[in-house]
Parts: C-alpha cells; sequence; structure tokens
C-alpha cells in the first residue's frame, strides 16, 4: 500500500510539475492547484497511512496521527485562497497585456 | 543618565527644526543651537568627575545575550572629543545660520547635523566596541546626506556616494576586526579588551584583526591609499566641511586609533604599519595642497596631511608622542575649523573660491583677512600659535623614534619637508587671496560678512592664540586625563612654548625657510605636475564602480530574463541537483514499518488518479477536459483522505473541491480555450525529464517517510482532547484549540487573499468572448428552471447542514471551515442558478464586512481569555442543560470556530460572487468599491 501511495504521490506531482513549465498561464494554475493536491497528500501522509482509524475519541483502539491531519486542513483552505489569487491574476494579465504568456513578451509593454 | 542624555539628545532633537519646518530661520537656529549647549551643560559636572580622574560611566542592558549594552563612558580621551564635537558644534550651527541661502532647506541640514553630532558623539562616548561601530555606522550614513546635502548638484552627489561606499566598506571591515578581537578578549567592553591586551597581542588572528580595525581607521581618516574621498566631499556646504573636517569624522579614525591603543599599540606590526601610512598621507596630503587652486581642495588635502601626521604620531606610539597626538588633534580642529568658515567667507562674499581669480582681498575684507591670517599661521607651525607647539612635539617625537634602525633618520627628514610644503600652501592660502598685486573683475563685490558670521572665526583664532600663550591653563587638564586613558597610566602633561634652542626648532625654522622658497617656486611645481593631470581619483572611482555595476547588470540579465519558465526551470532544476545526492547517500530506503496490505479499492483509487493526473497534464491544450480531468483528481484525493482515516480532510477537500472547479471554469471563460502548441518538441522532452526527476523524487522520499517508524508527538493532542478541550474531535480540537494561534494566523491569510482578489478585480477589463469556442451565441436562456428549481431546494437544507456540520465539529467531523465551505457552495449554487440580481435582492450582505466580523470574533474570543488572566486563546468550556436538547457542551472554543465559519464564507463568497460578476453588470467599474 506504501509503494502504490508514493507511487501515487510522484505520478501527480510530475504531472502538475510538466503543467507548472508550460508557457500559458491557464495550465500553470491548473499545475499549481494539482500540485498542492499533491503536496497536500505528502504532507499528510507524514503521519503515516492508516485504515479505520479516524482521530474520533470513543470511535476506535489505535487513532491516525491527528496532527499532519489538522495542518493539511488549513493547507487545503489556503490552497484554496492561493488558487483563486493566481487563476485572478491570471484573468488580469489577459485582460490587461492582451494575452495569455507566462515569458516577457519582447515588443509588448509588459515590462517587469 | 545623564551621558545617555548627551548621546541621544540630539538624535531625538533632529526631529525639532524639522517640527519646525514652517517657522523662520532664527527660530530653527535658536532651537537647534539649544541641543548641544544643554548637552555643554550637562556634560559640565560629568567633566569635572573626568578632570579629577574618575571616568562617569551609564549603562543599560540592549541584547544581553551577544553582549551588546547601551555602554557609556566619559574618559579623558571621550570627554576631549566630546568637547570639540559639541563646542565647534555649536559654532558651525551659529556659522550655517548666515551661510545658507533663503532657498536652501535649513530644518534638513539641522536635522541631519544633529544626527551626525549624535552619532558622532556616540562613537567617542561608546563603552562597548559592538556599540561604538553601530554609531560608525550612523556616522557613515549621517555624512553622506550631509555631504549630499545639495543633491540637486551631481558632484555632490558623487562625493556624497564615494565617502559612502569608502568609508563604509571600512566600516565593515572595523566590524571583522572588533568581533575578532571580542572573541579573543570575550567581551566587547572596553575594559576587558584593555585587560586582554597580551592574549589579543599573541593570538594568531592578531594581525589579521590589526589590518582590518586599521582599514575601519584609515578610510575614515582619509590616510593612503584611501584619501581619494575627503577632496571630494567638499562640494558638501561650508559649514559641513568645517565640521567633517575639524571635530567630526575624519578624527573619527583617529579617535579609534587612540580608542583601540591600550589593547593593539605596542607591536612591531602596528609601529611599521602606522608609523608609514602616516608618513606618506602626510607628504602626499601636503603635495596635492600645494597644486590645488580650490581654497576648499587645498584645505581638504592640507586636512589629509594633518591626519597623517596624527597618524604617524600614534604610530610611534610612545608617551610623549600620544601627548603631541591629541594635542594636535585639538590645534588642529580649531584651525581647520576656522579655516573653512573662512574660505566659506570668501566663498560666499566674493563668489568664488578659485585662488586664480582671487587676490587683493584684504583691503575689501580687513577683519576676514586678519583672522584668517592667525588661524593660517597656526596651521604652518608659527610661533606663538598653538600649532607651533604641537609641530614642534612632533618634530621631536619624529627625531627620537628609531623604529627603523639605521634608516631611522629619513623620517626626521621627511617630516621636515612635510612640514615645509605644510608652510608652502599656508602662505598660498593667505597671499594668494588677501595680497599678490590688486583687485581683479569678481561674480560679486567682496566685502566682509556680517559680524555674527565672523563671530565663529574670531572665536576658533582666539582660542589658537589662548592655547598657543597658556598651554598650561587652558588643555593641560584635559590632555592629562585623555593621554592617561590611551596610555592607561596617570601622567601629567607638560606644555611650553618655548623649549629653548634644540633641533626640532632648527627644523621648524627649516621648514619656514624651505616653505617660503617651495611657494616662490610654484609655478615650475604646477608645470611639472601638469603631465599627471587626468588622473583623478573620482575618475578611478567612478569606473571600478561602474565595472562592478556592469558586471551585476550581466549577471542579472543573465538570470532574469522575464521568462516565468526559465525561472520555473531553473528552480527545479537546481532542486534536483541538491537534491539527488543527498538520495544516494541513503543506503537502505525501506524503514522497518510494517506495511499496510493492498486492497482492492485502493487499486482502482490509484489508477484513476494517476491517469485523471496524466490526463490533466496530456490534455492540456484543451481546457475544459483538463479541468474535468483535475475536478476527478481532487476527488479521489477526498476519497483517499476518506479511506486513511481522516473524515475531516475528506469533507474539506471535497467541498474545496466544488469550489475551485467552478472558479476555474468561471475564470476559463475568460481565457482562451485551448492551448495553442507553441513548445518545441526539444521542450516538451526537457519538461518531461524535469517533471519525472521531480515526482521521482517526491515518490522516494515518500516511500521513505512513509516505511519509516517514528515518534509522533500527537499523543498528547489525543490524550489532552476531551479532558482538556472538550471535544472528541481531535483534528478540530487542534486547530480551535491546541493550535488555535495558527488557525487564527491561517484565518486572516485566508481573509487577505480574498481582499487582495478584491482588489485585483477592480477596473479589471476581461476579454468577454460573446460566443463559445465554435462561435456559437451564449444560450438566451441564463437561468434553467432546472436548476433553479433545485437550488432553491438545496439550500435551505445546505444550511442546516451547514450548521449541524458546525455545532458537531468538536466531536465529530466537521467544524468551521467545512461548514463554512458547504454554505459558500450552497450560496454559489444561488448565483449560478439565479444571477446576481436575484441574490440581491433576497439576501444583501457585505461578504467583506461578513469575513472581517469573523477575523474579529475569532480574535476577540483570543483576547477573552485575557480577561481570566489567562493567555491568549486559552479554551473554556463547560456543560449547560438545555430544554428538550438536554446536556450540551459549550467551550468558548466554538466561538473561535464561528469566528473561522464567518470567515471562511466571507471570504469564499468575496472571492467567487465578485469574480461572478465580473460577466453581468454589476461588475465594479471605479477604484475603491
Amino acid at each position: 500500500m506504501e509503494t502504490l501511495f508514493s507511487v501515487t504521490v510522484g505520478v501527480l506531482t510530475a504531472c502538475s510539475v510538466f503543467l507548472i513549465l508550460r508557457g500559458r498561464s491557464f495550465p500553470v494554475v491548473v499545475g499549481i492547484t494539482m500540485l498542492s493536491y499533491a503536496v497536500n497528500l505528502f504532507l499528510f501522509s507524514t503521519g503515516r497511512l492508516t485504515i479505520d482509524g479516524a482521530p474520533i475519541l470513543g470511535t476506535n483502539t489505535e487513532y491516525a496521527d491527528p496532527l499532519p491531519q489538522a495542518l493539511v486542513l488549513t493547507a487545503i483552505v489556503i490552497g484554496f485562497a492561493m488558487t483563486a489569487y493566481s487563476v485572478i491574476l491570471a484573468v488580469r494579465t489577459r485582460g490587461e497585456i492582451g494575452t495569455d504568456e507566462v515569458n516577457e513578451q519582447d515588443s509588448g509593454e509588459s515590462s517587469r | 543618565m545623564n551621558l545617555f542624555y548627551i548621546v541621544f539628545a540630539p538624535m531625538i532633537g533632529a526631529l525639532i527644526p524639522l517640527l519646525l519646518r514652517r517657522t523662520s530661520r532664527p527660530v530653527k537656529t535658536i532651537a537647534t543651537i539649544a541641543i548641544p549647549i544643554s548637552c555643554i551643560l550637562v556634560a559640565w559636572p560629568l567633566a569635572q568627575q573626568t578632570l579629577a580622574g574618575d571616568i562617569p560611566t551609564a549603562i543599560q542592558q540592549w541584547l544581553p545575550n551577544i553582549d551588546f549594552d547601551l555602554a557609556f563612558r566619559l574618559d579623558g580621551l571621550s570627554l576631549l572629543f566630546v568637547s570639540l564635537i559639541l563646542g565647534i558644534g555649536v559654532l558651525i550651527v551659529l556659522y550655517a545660520h548666515y551661510y545658507l541661502s533663503s532657498k536652501d532647506n535649513d530644518s534638513r541640514f539641522y536635522a541631519c547635523l544633529l544626527l551626525f553630532m549624535s552619532s558622532m558623539l556616540g562613537i567617542v562616548t561608546a563603552d562597548n566596541v559592538l556599540l561604538m561601530w553601530a554609531f560608525w555606522e550612523l556616522t557613515s550614513i549621517s555624512s553622506f546626506l550631509l555631504i549630499g546635502y545639495w543633491y540637486h548638484q551631481s558632484d555632490a552627489r558623487r562625493g556624497a556616494r564615494m565617502a559612502l561606499a569608502t568609508t563604509g566598506a571600512g566600516g565593515l571591515a572595523l566590524l571583522a576586526g572588533l568581533l575578532i578581537i571580542g572573541h579573543i578578549a570575550g567581551s566587547y567592553q572596553l575594559d576587558a579588551i584593555f585587560a586582554a591586551k597580551d592574549a589579543i597581542q599573541a593570538h594568531s588572528l592578531y594581525i589579521p584583526a590589526l589590518i582590518l580595525v586599521l582599514l575601519g581607521a584609515f578610510t575614515k581618516s582619509a590616510q593612503f591609499p584611501f584619501q581619494f574621498w575627503l577632496p571630494h566631499a567638499m562640494a558638501a556646504p561650508t559649514p559641513v566641511s568645517a565640521y567633517l573636517h575639524s571635530a567630526t569624522m575624519v578624527k573619527a579614525g583617529i579617535f579609534l586609533l587612540a580608542r583601540m591603543h591600550p589593547a593593539l599599540a605596542g607591536t612591531e606590526f602596528w609601529f611599521i604599519t602606522v608609523t608609514l601610512i602616516g608618513l606618506i598621507t602626510m607628504l602626499v596630503g601636503a603635495y596635492f595642497a600645494l597644486l590645488k587652486h580650490d581654497l576648499k581642495g587645498l584645505l581638504a588635502f592640507s586636512t589629509v596631511s594633518h591626519l597623517g601626521l596624527i597618524c604617524m604620531l600614534l604610530g610611534i606610539g610612545s608617551q610623549a608622542a600620544v601627548i603631541a597626538a591629541l594635542f594636535h588633534v585639538i590645534n588642529h580642529a580649531c584651525f581647520k575649523a576656522g579655516l573653512f568658515m573662512t574660505a566659506g567667507i570668501i566663498d560666499h562674499e566674493a563668489g568664488t573660491r578659485d585662488m586664480r581669480k582671487l587676490q587683493g582681498l584684504l583691503k575689501f575684507m580687513p577683519i576676514t583677512a586678519t583672522l584668517a591670517m592667525i588661524v593660517t599661521a597656526s596651521m604652518a607651525g608659527v610661533p606663538p600659535f598653538n600649532g607651533f607647539m604641537s609641530k614642534e612635539l612632533f618634530l621631536d617625537q619624529a627625531l627620537n623614534q628609531h623604529l627603523f634602525g639605521g634608516l631611522s633618520w629619513f623620517v626626521p627628514v621627511l617630516a621636515t619637508v612635510g612640514a615645509a610644503l605644510s608652510v608652502a600652501y599656508s602662505i598660498r592660502f593667505i597671499h594668494d587671496v588677501f595680497f599678490n598685486g590688486g583687485y581683479k573683475e569678481l561674480p560679486k563685490q567682496p566685502h566682509d560678512p556680517p559680524k555674527m558670521m565672523a563671530l565663529p572665526v574670531l572665536i576658533l583664532s582666539l582660542m589658537c592664540i589662548i592655547i598657543g600663550l597658556l598651554p598650561m591653563l587652558t588643555v593641560s587638564g584635559i590632555l592629562n586625563q585623555a593621554v592617561s586613558s590611551v596610555v592607561l597610566d596617570n601622567i601629567t602633561v607638560k606644555l611650553a612654548l618655548w623649549h629653548g634652542f634644540n633641533l626640532p626648532l632648527l627644523m621648524s625654522a627649516v621648514a619656514i625657510v624651505g616653505g617660503i622658497v617651495i611657494y616662490s617656486q610654484r609655478d615650475q611645481l604646477f608645470t611639472f605636475n601638469r603631465q599627471f593631470e587626468g588622473q583623478d581619483a573620482k575618475h578611478n572611482f567612478e569606473r571600478i564602480v561602474q565595472s562592478i555595476c556592469d558586471s551585476a547588470n550581466k549577471l542579472f540579465t543573465y538570470i532574469d530574463t522575464g521568462s516565468l519558465q526559465r525561472y520555473m526551470a531553473l528552480v527545479l532544476i537546481s532542486v534536483i541537483v541538491l537534491v539527488i545526492p543527498q538520495l544516494f547517500e541513503i543506503v537502505t530506503l525501506e524503514g522497518s514499518r510494517e506495511q499496510l496490505p493492498v486492497d482492492f479499492v485502493s487499486i482502482v483509487g490509484a489508477s484513476v488518479l494517476m491517469v485523471a493526473g496524466f490526463a490533466t497534464a496530456v490534455l492540456h491544450r484543451h481546457r475544459f477536459i483538463m479541468l474535468m480531468m483535475l475536478s476527478v483528481v481532487g476527488l479521489v484525493v477526498s476519497l483517499s483522505f476518506a479511506h486513511f482515516s481522516a473524515p475531516d480532510l475528506a469533507m474539506t477537500q471535497l467541498v474545496v473541491e466544488v469550489v475551485s472547479i467552478i472558479l476555474m471554469v468561471l475564470a476559463l471563460f475568460f481565457m482562451p480555450q485551448k492551448t495553442a502548441r507553441a513548445s518545441t518538441g526539444h521542450r516538451v522532452f526537457r519538461d518531461i525529464l524535469i517533471a519525472s526527476l521531480i515526482g521521482g523524487i517526491v515518490a522516494t522520499l515518500n516511500y521513505g517517510i512513509l516505511t519509516s517508524d517514528f515518534e509522533t508527538i500527537s499523543d498528547f493532542f489525543i490524550a489532552n482532547a476531551k479532558t482538556g478541550g472538550g471535544g472528541t474531535n481531535v483534528v478540530n480540537v487542534i486547530l480551535v484549540d491546541f493550535r488555535g494561534f495558527d488557525t487564527l494566523g491561517e484565518i486572516t491569510v485566508l481573509a487577505i487573499a480574498a481582499a487582495g482578489i478584491h482588489k485585483l478585480l477592480n477596473k479589471l477589463k476581461p476579454f468577454m468572448p460573446s460566443s463559445d469556442i465554435d462561435g456559437r451565441p451564449w444560450h438566451r436562456i441564463k437561468h434553467p428552471l432546472m436548476l433553479t428549481n433545485v437550488a432553491n431546494l438545496i439550500l435551505p437544507m445546505a444550511m442546516v447542514v451547514a450548521v449541524y456540520i458546525f455545532l458537531r465539529g468538536h466531536n465529530l467531523p466537521g467544524g468551521g471551515f467545512i461548514a463554512g465551505l458547504i454554505a459558500a457552495s450552497a450560496m454559489i449554487l444561488q448565483y449560478i442558478a439565479n444571477g446576481v440580481d436575484w441574490v440581491k435582492e433576497r439576501f444583501n450582505v457585505n461578504y467583506q464586512s461578513l469575513m472581517s466580523f469573523g477575523v474579529m470574533i475569532a480574535a476577540l474570543t483570543g483576547v477573552g481569555s485575557w480577561f481570566f488572566d489567562r493567555p491568549f486563546l486559552t479554551s473554556w468550556f463547560t456543560y449547560l442543560k438545555w430544554p428538550l436538547v438536554g446536556k450540551f457542551e459549550f467551550a468558548t472554543a466554538l466561538l473561535f470556530d464561528l469566528g473561522v465559519f464567518l470567515t471562511v464564507i466571507g471570504a469564499t463568497m468575496m472571492i467567487l460572487s465578485n469574480f461572478g460578476k465580473m460577466t453581468t453588470r454589476h461588475r465594479p467599474r471605479q477604484e475603491g468599491n
């Protein structure tokens, strides 16, 4: 199971890194979003994998590590905020510059 | 405490002229001058103690763990410099009052001057070398402001920059040196360093430390080969030059040599370096002083020369040499301040300081001429003025040193040459300006200055005479203590104008005659020097600075190409390069932890996840499909959280997934629907390679972590969740109780992101497609009936669920984050189904206020615990009996969670509803709504 989990995280990471390296803003934003999923899975797994051990007192005898869960929970919400911010930045950039290229244009006014 | 006043009153007082900006200049001048005068009054009783042999100190702990205290002392050496800084400072302010034109910003000038005064006072009274260094840097900065006071002139800016670069670099060297010394001595307090003299000098790092400290001193004091910055600092207003050259700034380097003398001097290296550098500087300075046509340029190089003289004396380091050095510090301050003020008066009243244009001013400016002659005679070392006495002492020391064995004779010879040059440029200063034939046409009709403007010069020239005639009455007391604090011994100074017929007197005579001869032959010297012109220190300095800037620019343009793709690739490649060698170090990756068996559900889930991930990446040019694939990824991630015992995460992920996909679909409306094929095969191959390597690294690391055993710190949370936090859902208790402060931070971040998005949407001119990608116009029915009905049905149910999830959160999966997201997504559905207008009519809530309100509730809950004398965010809970409901738990954590709940709703709705409004007529059009 551990192998399967880590391979999945690796594949997700690889796919999102590929997207992040694209030259248009939208795939980059999608890449960031997917990367945040992969990162969340990774962080979550630092508490190791447990089945049937939800950290609700009184329901089980062995509990999964609650601390990474708490951290990842906020990370998911913050990740949403970041996705939202970057996607709207992308829309705004397109509105201002007229293109969704992420590289500086030589002729355009999109100076730094 | 009084010592603190002396140092910090000018610093705080620097605000006074700024506050009095709108008043007239006399008011500002009086207010400014009152500050150093008050310092003098405060220093007076302390000075009596110092003169009696005590050392007043004051200490205030600051950063005790690095031995950095606000420690001040007023020993003899400090007192000598404090008197000069304050005394001449008063005269400078008075002089500046008349010197500055009505167009100059006098408030800024006075403020900078006071700041500078304060930093100089800090250097000379600091009892801790780190503190001394801090003030040292402050003088660099404040002198930069003063030299660049007329910042509209390019040479002022350049001079200021050069001074800052040179003395700033020296300051860094000094810091390194002081750190080494402090490290050896085990303390940064002066007394401890003095006591550790032998340990310091025996240490293998003594030479490097000494070189670093000397670099600091030599750059500040403009010693060879760093003399170049001082003449360019002439671009400053004359009062600044007068102050910088007489009592402050350049004297800081001399002060440093004297201050560190007890700890560093006495070795062969010190003797040879300091003496030789001083000697060379003295000669070089004197030579160039003679060649300058600018009055201030002449004086600047003469300062360089005289500082070299003092430096050389400190290098010799015998008791008599130290006496001569410190005595000359006083004398030089008196005559040099006077000379600069004279030069300023001539410039002010005649309109030029070029000696080739000035001549015969005696009849127009008799008072100025008389005063100038007195101070110049003192500089030249003519009896009976004070300069003569210290020069005699200097020549005597030059004769009596035996540092260079059989070659020691060259020191007195060169000293006499230097003295002769000094006489020559002094004569030039007087003769060229006030005599040398009749009056020539000048930019202004010259005349004597206002009496009060000449007053400071009068006082200084009187000082020159009185100290010269009555040295024992005037300066011997302060010199006794000053020299004592340098040689760490109680000594009594004996000064007299007349030492009888001896060799130094003969040398003085030779110097005066030689000076007259040199002056009369000056034309040949000018002709000789013309061959070397064009090699200006300024150009060399600028060239070096320019080449450093150029190479920095080149590097910058190489790295910063403006391509995000390139940056990302560089960052990722560096990650690969840095991490892979570390992975090689791991012998066995697999840990000893018992692994879970693979079950069928997991295989299906993982396969779907991987396929969807691949599809997202591969189909990235069909953006809508890519988004659908992304939503599959998010969904399966949520399921895997559920599978691996994290119900809270699963719920959060699920709702966030919904909200973010809606957001992205909305964004896609404004974006191109497809991506053109832009990347070359080459590029794609490179990206696949990087992506696979990164993915491989992450998978490896994750596998390593997952299979190894670990000690969790969560047992504490599990054990205390119920008893301490009053809840059984440990994750929620961590969020709202144990780590409540983190959560508070996180909802604040969320709120800030939402506010940022709100701002980004302002004045946004989105690209609005009128048809879909295939050219079909949008459907005219904007709100389909089915969706509207379903949405209306769902809303109340979703709200009930949200409240339920919220309330049970403390004990069962749920809580503010999840409940907030559920409520928000139900609201968003309303927007989608019925449109902005419809929602606005029925539910007009300002999401911004809601969000701020949420953060406020959370923060106030935390503050609430202060009223019960508990730390921030301590939670409290009790059980209430409600009719019908029964036993009900109430925890303040629930209140905190309410804050979270409201913030999440507010932020999410603010992001989505504002963005959604972009497609409607409610689009914000103006800044600030």
